[in-house]
């Protein structure tokens, strides 16, 4: 039984079916990735995990208890937290602020009205933002205004964000689209350093370069459904994906 | 100390030094000059420029810091005031408990209005925030007259019960007072030709206002005013980091509100009148003019956006075409006349056109308010002094935060 | 019901004058993305240029003459407007009679050139800086306006009256088979809401039937796109503030018989006009419209005597509670489209 069980998800936009039958099972401390051609529904199965859309049947269940009708902050109270497709920062913020947030955010729980202590007092939590700002290369920056960063750092930040909360599931959005081919080895460097210290992972990536070379276990969705799920080296020569991303009998 | 860093610390003592010495540094000019009427030093307009502070330190707590702007805070400032006048009538004339009754009402309507107004963001809660205030002064007006007083506006009376207050003897209503010193009690101090006052009730103003702006330092430097911080940044983002915008906006609307509520009760225990038109959306607009004009979201911004927009407003209000001419009288006749004629439509009851195009300049050129402005021109100052002192290209330092 | 029938007239004339302020609101809304705070004082420089243009044209000189005698035993001064002496008592008293429907045509152009200056002056740098920014800035010059204008007439109201022949009353209740005099409307109020019908058909269909239009329509939907495909739309939405301006002025223009001009109108009718558009929805021309029309009537309704005798004060405060319900119940308001102004 996985950490993440999406059991018969549907979801309709009006006359398009976005999602049809979804079944997917992430085991606890694996790679997982999500691929498949433009439209294929990965940024919409995402969605139904972190509450920003309700699928309209289906079951998605995390560690044993359901993640529909859960408002975001609580979903990511139980652990799991999301890196989205356009980086999600707080741009008039010091980086330092950006991870510090997140910090707070687990340590207090949904709403704390802590305003008579300091942010300055809070050393453990400081200490920890610049231990994350380390690990994923922006140490430097720390005092700089996030909204002045490069996109590739936005990303980084953003996982620094993520990762700061020791989360269970972490969720990536093409973590890296736009990069370039260092920045983006870096980043691969780094998540599977994530992955090694246990951190359950689902990510939706574009870049096969990326997908081979991080997943364990990948599904490719085609038009709303599940075509395959298998470990990477049987994905690669398996027609019918090959027919989802080459659009098959057209050809 | 007192939880501060260095740097708030050193502008908390700044501020206190001010407010002290207030009497002196509004009354720069001899009493019997003609540059008398430039002193703001007289106890009324000292008091508005606390009592404004306050309001505007407090509207700054939600505007700054979560963005949310509201269009009704004028309300709670009438609903603080209004129950003010009743405390005063009923219980004593202290003016302690009125205060404590004003915010705790302004509280409690501001946990309503706020609950239900910040369902929604951006431009429908600011409509929503109009509406409740606007219905709140509609209401002041008519259904609430009973409570109100109508336009005639809440006051005292001779035969008000006063339960904790001794039976008044001398046949007039009592003064405020503070424990049995009198609001407008004071003293005056006479150097040379410089006269100074004293008056009581703009230092209990001063403290309360103190107060004021050392618990607002302290909610700035908090998590909770960088939770309301990221709100205004990416509230989206937020909820994804496990946190619920909709308490810690509720908490800093109630908190403003309480803020307007502390002015509206100085209101009364200064002056202990209450009439409707407080609650009006020109008074919620005057309120956000404040914040801006000052820098909302930094620390010391709104209270001298309150002050500037007090002092021109009592100033400029008291020009006329007389003293204009005695201004100019060393020009030759016509070009007196030509100056008159300029400056004559912006001052006396011309200074909402003066008022209108500083807030218009403002918006303009210094979209951070005049705390900003000031500390970009004064980290200007810095570079070319440092380029001047090391003689080649220095360092260029990333302006200071705002404070 | 023949009471309903009236108060839903009554509620027309001040529904018309909300539905054209708050259809510029939303155009310029739509068009620009700004909110414009200082609308409303361009209702007011429209019914001040009806009151400058009846001004204008009743300036006389003064003549003695000697055939009367005035109170005191002098000889009488007689005032003759210039414009009497120029084109005759006759068609010069019929001028200065029909000054109100005279300065529509005063007004375009007039409120053509604010509006082009206030867009190419103004508004234009505040397109990329936050509403709040443009909020502030408009209501500045909302002051502004408003404290010129009182320079020049003072605070008091101007009465500016509508011409003779249109200030009767329509007896409704006959034509509509009821008692006669139950249902009585004064023409003017009713040349208000033809006018005002025909200024909002009149901006539907331009911007329905027309290439510019289009343009514009298609700008409110997707301005970035529009961008893109090489059409200079910047301009378009100059000309459209300037169309927005001139429709708030006129429905100035024709409001001032109904009732006298102030300084303080525009503010006045602006902070209705906003709540109209919130409820209407946001960028929604015809949410704007309905709403404008929807929440004058309810305001007549709630100003009977039955029901005031029920619910005190409930004309005071009408709109603005109806604004609360459907905004919590309708969070776009009636017609609003989905990510228009929301983070």
């Amino acid at each position: 039984m996985g950490i993440l069980e999406v059991k018969g998800v549907n979801k309709r936009f009006g006359g398009l079916k976005a999602l049809d039958e979804v079944n997917i099972d992430v085991a606890e401390g694996t790679v997982h990735a999500i691929i498949g051609p433009n439209g294929a529904g990965k940024s919409t199965l995402l969605n139904c995990f972190v509450g920003r859309l309700e699928p309209d049947t289906g079951t998605v269940t995390f560690n044993g208890s359901s993640l529909l009708n859960r408002q975001p902050h609580e979903i990511n109270q139980m652990g799991v937290s999301r890196v989205f497709q356009t980086p999600e920062i707080f741009g008039d913020l010091t980086l330092l602020e950006n991870v510090m947030i997140p910090a707070f955010a687990r340590r207090d729980g949904v709403f704390a009205l802590d305003a008579w202590s300091r942010v300055a007092g809070a050393a453990d939590i400081r200490d920890k933002a610049v231990a994350m700002l380390d690990d994923v290369g922006l140490a430097s920056k720390a005092e700089s205004v996030a909204a002045q960063l490069s996109r590739g750092d936005k990303r980084r930040l953003e996982l620094a964000m993520c990762l700061v909360q020791d989360p269970k599931l972490l969720l990536l959005d093409e973590p890296t689209a736009g990069m370039a081919r260092a920045d983006t080895n870096r980043t691969i460097d780094l998540m599977k350093e994530i992955a090694k210290s246990g951190v359950t992972m689902v990510v939706i990536e574009h870049d096969m370069h990326v997908v081979f070379s991080l997943a364990e276990r990948i599904s490719v969705l085609a038009q709303g459904t599940v075509i395959v799920e298998d470990e990477p080296s049987k994905i690669k020569g398996n027609p019918k994906v090959q027919e989802a991303y080459l659009g098959g009998a057209h050809l | 100390m007192l939880g501060l860093d260095n740097r708030d610390m050193k502008l908390f003592i700044w501020v206190v030094c001010i407010t002290v010495l207030a009497p002196f540094i509004l009354n720069p000019f001899p009493a019997e000059s003609e540059l008398a009427q430039f002193n703001a030093g007289y106890p009324d307009l000292m008091q508005r420029f606390m009592i404004f502070g306050i309001f505007a330190i407090g509207f700054n707590i939600l505007f700054g810091l979560t963005g949310y702007l509201s269009f009704g805070h004028a309300a709670f400032l009438g609903v603080g005031s209004y129950a003010g006048v009743w405390m005063l009538k009923l219980v004593s004339m202290n003016v302690i408990p009125a205060i404590i009754i004003s915010v705790i009402v302004a509280g409690l309507f501001s946990l309503v209005v706020g609950y239900i107004s910040l369902r929604r963001s951006g431009i429908y809660f600011s409509i929503l925030t109009l509406a409740f205030a606007q219905m709140s002064f509609a209401l002041a007006y008519s259904v609430l007259t009973p409570i109100t007083n109508g336009e005639t506006g809440l006051q005292l009376a001779l035969d008000d019960p006063r339960i904790l207050d001794s039976a008044s003897s001398t046949g007039s209503i009592p003064p405020t007072n503070f424990f049995g010193i009198e609001m407008r009690d004071g003293f005056e101090l006479a150097l040379g030709p410089w006269e100074f006052v004293f008056n009581f009730g703009y230092y209990l103003c001063a403290v309360v206002m103190l107060v004021s702006f050392y618990l607002s330092m302290r909610i700035f430097r908090s998590p909770f005013g960088m939770m309301l911080r990221a709100i205004k940044t990416n509230q989206q983002r937020l909820r994804y980091t496990g946190k619920n915008p909709r308490p810690y906006n509720l908490a800093a609307f109630v908190i403003s509100g309480m803020y307007a509520g502390l002015a509206g009760g100085l209101m009364v225990a200064m002056d202990p009148l209450a009439g409707a038109e407080r609650m009006q959306w020109t008074a919620s607009g005057e309120v956000v003019l404040m914040t801006i004009l000052g820098g909302a979201g930094t620390l010391l911004g709104p209270m001298v956006g309150a002050g500037v927009i007090k002092y021109f407003e009592n100033i400029f209000s008291k020009i006329n075409d007389a003293l204009l001419y005695e201004w100019f009288s060393a020009m030759p006749e016509g070009l007196q006349d030509v100056f008159v004629f300029l400056i004559h439509p912006f001052i006396g009851k011309g200074w909402h056109l003066t008022l209108g195009i500083m807030f218009m300049l403002v918006v303009i050129f210094l979209p951070g308010g005049v705390v900003e402005g000031g500390q970009r021109l004064a980290a200007l100052f810095r570079r070319r002094r440092q380029s001047r002192e090391t003689d080649g290209p220095a360092a260029v330092k990333d302006a200071t935060p705002a404070e | 019901m023949d009471a309903i029938i009236l108060q839903i007239l009554n509620g027309l004339d001040k529904g018309s004058a909300y539905a054209l302020i708050a259809l510029g609101l939303t155009l310029i809304f739509g068009t620009l993305g700004v909110v414009n705070f200082a609308h409303g004082a361009l209702f007011m420089l429209g019914a001040f240029c009806a009151v400058t243009l009846n001004a204008l044209l009743k300036t006389s000189y003064e003549t003695i003459d000697p055939n009367k005698l005035d109170f005191l035993g002098n000889p009488a001064k007689v005032e003759t407007p210039y414009i009497v002496d120029w084109f005759g008592p006759e068609f010069g008293g019929a001028m200065i009679e029909w000054s109100v429907p005279l300065a529509i045509l005063f007004a375009i152009p007039v409120m053509v050139l604010v509006g082009l200056v206030m867009e190419r002056g103004l508004i234009k740098y505040f397109y990329s800086r936050p509403h709040a920014d443009q909020i502030l800035v408009t209501f500045g010059l909302a002051i502004v306006l408003q404290e010129i204008v009182k320079g020049f007439y003072g605070a008091n109201p101007i009465p500016t009256p509508a011409p003779d022949a249109l200030t009767g009353s329509f007896d409704f209740g006959v034509l509509l088979g009821f008692d006669p005099g139950s249902i009585i409307y004064p023409y003017w109020r009713l040349i208000y809401f033809l006018f005002a019908a025909i200024m909002i058909g009149g901006v539907f269909a331009f911007l329905r039937y027309t290439t510019f239009g289009m343009v514009v329509r298609a700008g409110m939907a997707d301005r970035e796109t529009v961008g893109i495909l090489g059409i200079n739309i910047d301009r378009r939405f100059t000309i459209m503030f300037a169309i927005a301006a001139c429709v708030a002025g006129l429905a100035g223009v024709m409001y001032t018989p109904i009732n006298s001009p102030n300084y303080h109108m525009g503010m006045d009718f602006l902070v209705l006009s906003f709540v109209v558009v919130v409820v209407g929805g946001m960028g929604s021309l015809p949410g704007a419209v309905a709403a404008g029309f929807l929440l004058g009537v309810l305001e007549s309704f709630a100003s009977m005597g039955v029901v005031l005798n029920v619910l005190p004060g409930i004309n005071q405060i009408i709109i603005y509670l109806v604004a609360i319900i459907i905004l919590l119940t309708r969070p776009r308001g009636l017609m609003g489209r989905k990510g228009v102004m929301e983070e």
